[in-house]
């Protein structure tokens, strides 16, 4: 069972993360603070392969990267907003936090929903409502990236050209 | 046939290519700056290889240099030191990273740039591809050479007219954020074009990619054309040919036709860029401080604008007035040709170059309760210092006019010596 986490419009990276607790990088340390502010039973409770669902524009604001390594960290499975913010979506694709683009399920989504998705269909099913949504299947590469753990663990035994192969 | 991005694209790819399709693109120039360097080494030593081809990376120290605490100055060593274990022959330590990029010839029509900075999309002014990207990305692109990038959609400004005098490209470039608002332009290349941006001079035309950031944009661009070459040939040192891309048979989102004429000057106001008003409406707004500074308002003719409207005259004394040449460049013609003593005599403070007080760390930082009023291109809350200041963006000419009063002014009024 993968526990939905919904959360509001133009979440940017500092209520994602605060900047104070920027002073590492290390994903399980800023995963105890993430959403801190905003959302602060999240940290407490989240079970690995929970799904985060945001709303238009998420992860607004700076180019930090310590906002999709807070939420990888936390051990969500991905992330399903109507629309991201474009440095924090490439961002996350080089850590190997899958999202998806979906209006229609972030609409059908409550917190606490029961949510299944198959990240290399697309494919979304709201156990809790029963609807199926379909977002973009994620491109290969980007899959391939997720499946090493991000970019940089993907190029320790890969050439950047195999991305795309 | 395409779309101004979509024609530079084809070029590096080798074949047509159309939006959304994604490609692996070799970048020529890789940019990083004293904020965003350290974390790019991170990347690079996790990875564990070697550096694909040392002078394709640039690295600034702008941001909070010279070296306003221990952090910072930890961080520049830290760059230092890489410099030096890695042999790398592009380091800079005078001026704006994305000034220091334009005058020393690393942007050029058609090229790739990515930069550890959101406001890279500058170099579109030279019709160059360039995006802010996060550390980790540069860090990888310093071992592969390589970025992957989905081709974007356009929105095409379509500006029209001539403006009034004391209205400026920063009064234009406001006012388009204030229609497309803050992610109007988000995933999308933002194409500036028609008989107003033709007719206009290159300093004043980087105003628009650089703040195309401010919209969300991936990039923002001008097509090359005989000013990008007049520029490109008589104040840097590239190298030409230059090759003229321009749309073919474009196909755009979205075309937005503005007619610039009967603007007047903007200001966008605290706390969101999008928040633009007339400067009537704010007229009279009392200000603690005028920052003229940054990769958007700082170059010569900016300096010249903001000298020429106060020589002979005094700043208010109940106002900071601060001018950060954006580079050592200008900094150099601006004494040469006198605009620094008439600013210092006016009773300017003329700091180092620099980002200075753009990002609230050192040159005039705001105490709570100040309002300022800047040639910046962001005015998020706390962005030049504490959370409970203000910030308002306008024109060097209307910072200037603002400094004479201490009061948010029109300079529509002072402009007999310009
Ligand atoms: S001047 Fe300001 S906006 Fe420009 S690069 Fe520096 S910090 Fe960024």
């Amino acid at each position: 069972m993968s526990k939905a986490w919904t959360f509001g419009e133009n979440m940017n990276t500092d209520e994602i993360i605060p900047g104070r607790y920027n002073i590492t990088i290390d994903p399980l340390e800023l995963a105890k603070n993430v959403f801190c502010e905003v959302k602060p039973e999240y940290a407490k409770n989240v079970q690995p392969g929970d799904i985060i669902v945001g709303g238009q524009n998420f992860g607004c604001g700076s180019s930090r990267e310590h906002a999709p390594i807070a939420i990888k960290g936390s051990q969500a499975k991905c992330i399903i907003a109507p629309s991201f913010a474009r440095i924090f979506f490439r961002n996350a694709i080089n850590i190997g936090l899958p999202i998806l683009e979906c209006p229609e399920a972030v609409a059908d989504i409550t917190e606490g929903d029961d949510v299944d998705v198959n990240l290399a269909t697309g494919e979304i099913v709201n156990q809790t409502t029963g609807h199926r949504f379909q977002a973009n299947a994620l491109p290969d590469f980007v899959l391939r990236i997720a499946d090493a753990g991000g970019i940089v663990n993907f190029l320790k035994s890969n050439d950047i050209e195999e991305l795309m192969k | 046939m395409g779309t101004l991005i979509e024609e530079i694209f084809s070029r590096k790819a080798g074949r047509p290519v159309q939006a959304g399709e994604i490609l692996l693109l070799d970048v020529d120039y890789i940019m990083s700056h004293d904020n965003t360097t350290p974390l790019a080494i991170k990347a690079f030593r996790d990875i564990g290889k070697p550096i694909f081809d040392k002078n394709k990376i640039v690295l600034h120290l702008d941001h909070a240099y010279p070296a306003p605490n221990i952090l910072a100055a930890e961080n520049h060593r830290k760059i230092m030191d890489f410099v030096k274990e890695q042999e790398l022959p592009y380091l800079f330590q005078q001026g704006v990273c994305h000034q220091v990029m334009i005058e020393e010839g690393f942007v050029t029509p058609g090229s790739i740039l990515i930069g550890a900075d959101s406001h890279s999309n500058t170099y579109g002014a030279l019709g160059a591809f360039g995006t802010g990207l996060g550390s980790t990305e540069i860090g990888v692109a310093w071992v592969t050479g390589k970025c992957w990038f989905k081709v974007p959609e356009t929105i095409r400004v379509e500006l029209r007219g001539q403006t009034q005098p004391g209205v400026y490209a920063k009064d234009v470039m406001i006012h388009i954020a204030g229609l497309l608002g803050m992610d109007g332009g988000t995933y999308r290349s933002v194409e500036f074009g028609g008989e107003y941006i033709d007719k206009l001079p290159m300093h004043e035309r980087i105003i628009f990619p650089n703040m195309s950031t401010e919209i969300g944009a991936k990039c923002g661009l001008i097509a090359a054309d005989d000013e990008t070459i007049r520029y490109l040939e008589n104040e840097t040192p590239a190298k030409g040919p230059f090759e003229r891309i321009v749309p073919v048979n474009p196909r755009y989102e979205r075309v937005l036709e503005i007619d610039v004429s009967a603007l007047t000057p903007q200001v966008a106001c605290h706390p969101d860029v999008d928040n633009v008003k007339p400067l009537a409406q704010v007229e009279g707004l009392e200000v603690q401080e005028v920052y003229v500074g940054t990769c958007t308002n700082a170059r010569y003719e900016d300096l010249e604008i903001v000298a020429n409207m106060l020589k002979g005259k005094k700043v208010n004394p109940h106002t900071r007035v601060i001018v950060t040449p954006a580079s050592a460049r200008i900094y150099k013609r601006a004494m040469k040709n006198g605009l620094i003593e008439i600013l210092m005599d006016a009773g300017c403070t003329v700091t180092g170059t620099g980002c200075g007080a753009c990002i609230g760390r050192h040159g005039g930082v705001l105490a709570p309760g100040e309002r300022a009023l800047t040639t910046m291109n962001r005015n998020f809350v706390g962005r030049m210092g504490s959370p409970l200041s203000e910030i308002y963006l306008a024109s060097p000419a209307t910072a200037a006019a603002t400094a004479l009063t201490g009061k948010i002014t029109d300079p529509r009024g002072y402009l007999e010596n310009i």
